[in-house]
């Protein structure tokens, strides 16, 4: 696509937006402010609002996330800047401990609103400390809020929206998405969570797909439907938690399959969670086994060529969509 | 006490004796409530450290911020939380500070600005800071104090924070209790520099030791730092060398100490060598002070009471909190654990099985034998 503006730019304008509404909210990160942003991202946010509300930070993930606790605590608004999803293991502390659990175990006393940004996903040779895909990771824990936006406008609006927010959010970025370039409404438009976008409409099979790989799904969709002649219905939840799993019903209740598409690990994944809730709810409505596309299950490889096996493409989605429809045809 | 120590009027004298009085027979109270097990999981008492805790309480106004460890009931106090509220945590009941939600480790107090109780060592750190980015993003006046053990100093946090703070003039002034364990292992078994205080040097700010079990000297040192820092200076580092009398919490062996050790920092008890030098002075008489220590007496009692007699928090409040529900969030995202097929949009949140089932578990008498087995340390 060459219209519209990139996914970086509509996250930059949703800070900016969002930091001229509202004088609380502010923006933290290593790098986020002289240097504009590993990802540039957060670029001339510091010429506008000046180092007060556009601050670097010192290498120190879990006091940098502790700090936009504690200032969340305090009423503010930070937007906490972690330069890979990979560095948020050293925050996990507070992240999980911390940001998660305190509104609960000092009972709505004091509320976390928080959103910490984290690039992440495979594609760019930064081998095993630097691709990793750790929804499923963030997805398991009680009191965060998981956003994996695909497209330009969702990254702004959601990001508006997560800032909004009065909980602790992990907005997760995927670095292959930041280029690309798509519409994004001109008005403050807001996308709140828990809202599953359908991406392409379809009977046969339901397709899952979040990030990155919700592009990878519908390529496999007109793959599927220009030489296979089935029509796929592709999801993108956009929000994991939480999830809008009754899209996802309604769905596989009217295809009556689903194959589930993530760049993270099989074990415990998203796909296995969401295999799960649907086997629980929709059982009785499936006609074949819930296919799921991971990522391998391995530390993300150098190499190019391992790499790029090691990262789940639209040929495995085809597959896999074509396994759940063995006999039906 | 320190030499050339003014002793304060009778007014200050009986408020900072009163207050470790209370703190210590609710400790005392707290231990043998535990003991009965009107309390689960663990429990730490201070016992001994009340000239750090109400000292550096004194010294506060009350628009700062004070964060506190796990061992947290006495700080708590000294702010101004009702006694009774924090034994009703510790007794896991519904009137306690968090609502039972939290238990003793994480007893907070947002309308005393005593912001919280924190399980992870060294976990509080960052987020005190977090306070203070707030305070000096607002261009308030108000100035943060961090407490945390000596062990805490040997976590990452303290160093990242420590160097976050000093970076950005943050007004914090961080305070470490230093009671010579971080649990069973001695400070010098852990630490390669024994003088804490001397840790700030390599942030570039100042550090200072006090005498811990000395009330009026903490309070006269910890004054001095948060005015300063009030006044703008940069963050400071606060050592103040105490001792607990206690174990690290109630089940501990105390293998890693000899009791000749206790026995001579009792013979530095914070409280006695303050009702001395009271006594001598004369701000203070035999009668003042046994009034306190039936004043304590009387709170604790009525403290355990109202503890007693609260109830345990009920089962359809097991979701609350733990989101705060809006544009973004609607009860479908709380529990997807119900096994019957549903739209996620009743209101009423679980289901009538899933309210049965849960009633059924917390009908389960615990299995005190459980614990002995798995070897749960407590």
């Amino acid at each position: 696509m060459s219209e519209g503006i990139r996914f970086r730019e509509a996250l930059g304008d949703a800070m900016a937006e969002e930091m001229r509404r509202d004088p609380d909210v502010f923006v933290i990160g290593e790098d986020v402010a002289v240097f504009q942003g590993s990802f540039k991202v957060t670029e001339g946010l510091l010429e506008e609002f000046g180092e007060r509300r556009v601050v670097d930070s010192p290498i120190s993930e879990n006091s940098l996330v502790g700090l936009g606790v504690g200032a969340a605590m305090s009423g503010l608004r930070p937007v906490v800047e972690l330069m890979t999803v990979n560095f948020a293991l050293l925050a996990l502390d507070q992240i999980v401990n911390h940001a998660a659990a305190i509104p609960y175990m000092f009972n709505g006393q004091v509320k976390v609103p928080l959103v910490i940004r984290m690039p992440g996903g495979g594609g760019h040779q930064l081998g095993p400390t630097h691709s990793h895909s750790f929804e499923a990771l963030f997805l398991q824990i009680p009191g965060l809020l998981v956003a994996c936006p695909s497209t330009p406008a969702d990254a702004k609006g959601m990001l508006k929206a997560a800032i909004r927010d009065d909980n602790p959010v992990i907005f997760i970025e995927h670095e292959s998405l930041y280029g690309m370039r798509g519409e994004v409404p001109e008005s403050e438009e807001v996308v709140n969570f828990g809202r599953a976008a359908i991406r392409r409409e379809g009977s046969d099979v339901t397709i899952v797909g979040i990030l990155k790989m919700a592009h990878v799904a519908e390529e496999a969709a007109r793959i599927l439907a220009e030489d296979h002649g089935i029509e796929a219905e592709v999801i993108d939840p956009r929000t994991l938690r939480p999830l809008d799993l009754d899209t996802i019903l309604d769905s596989v209740r009217k295809t009556n399959r689903a194959v589930i598409v993530e760049e993270g690990w099989p074990h415990g994944g998203v796909g296995a969670n969401l295999s799960t809730l649907i086997t629980e709810q929709a059982f009785d409505h499936m006609d074949a086994p819930i296919q799921r596309v991971t990522g391998a299950d391995v530390p993300m490889p150098y190499s190019k060529r391992l790499e790029q096996a090691a990262i789940p493409h639209a040929g495995s989605v085809v597959e896999a969509a074509l396994a759940t429809m063995e006999g039906a045809r | 006490m320190a030499e050339g120590t003014q002793i304060p009027d009778r007014e200050t004298c009986l408020d900072l004796l009163g207050r470790m009085m209370l703190i210590r027979r609710f400790e005392e109270e707290a231990g043998r409530q535990y003991q009965r097990a009107k309390a689960g999981g663990f429990l730490h008492l201070a016992i001994g450290e009340e000239a750090t805790i109400v000292g550096t309480a004194a010294a506060m106004r009350p628009g700062d911020y004070l964060v506190g460890t796990y061992r947290t009931h006495g700080h708590a106090i000294a702010r101004g939380t009702p006694p009774s509220k924090v034994m009703a945590e510790i007794f896991g009941r519904v009137d306690g500070t968090s609502g039972g939600r939290g238990g003793s480790m994480h007893v907070f107090d947002a309308g005393n600005r005593f912001m919280g109780g924190y399980g992870i060592v060294g976990g509080n750190i960052p987020i005190a800071a977090g306070f203070a980015f707030a305070t000096r993003y607002r261009g308030g006046d108000e100035v943060t104090v961090c407490m945390f053990g000596d062990g805490a100093v040997n976590s990452g946090n303290f160093g990242e924070t420590m160097n976050m703070a000093a970076l950005w003039d943050l007004p914090i002034v961080f305070l470490v209790e230093n009671n010579f364990y971080g649990m069973g292992t001695a400070l010098e078994r852990h630490s390669a520099e024994v003088q804490l205080a001397r840790r700030a040097e390599g942030y570039g700010i100042e550090g200072e030791s006090v005498d811990g079990m000395d009330v009026l000297a903490v309070e006269e040192c910890v004054s001095r730092h948060i005015e300063a820092v009030r006044a703008g200076g940069e963050p400071t580092l606060v050592e103040a060398s105490t001792y607990r009398y206690r174990g690290h919490s109630a089940a501990d062996p105390e293998v890693y100490r000899e009791k000749s050790e206790v026995e001579a920092w009792r013979e530095k008890d914070p409280i006695d060598g303050f009702v001395r030098i009271c006594l001598e002075d004369g701000v203070l008489t035999e009668e003042d002070v046994e009034a306190l220590r039936q004043e304590a007496e009387r709170e604790v009692l009525t403290a355990v009471e109202f503890a007693d007699a609260s109830p345990e928090p009920p089962l359809d409040s097991l979701y609350d909190d733990l989101y705060v529900l809006g544009d973004n969030t609607g009860w479908y995202a709380i529990d997807e654990r119900s096994p019957e097929p549903h739209r996620g949009e009743s209101p009423d949140g679980a289901t009538d099985l899933s309210r049965r089932l849960a009633e059924e578990g917390a009908n389960r008498e615990v299995d005190r034998d459980e614990h002995a087995r798995t070897g749960i340390k407590r």
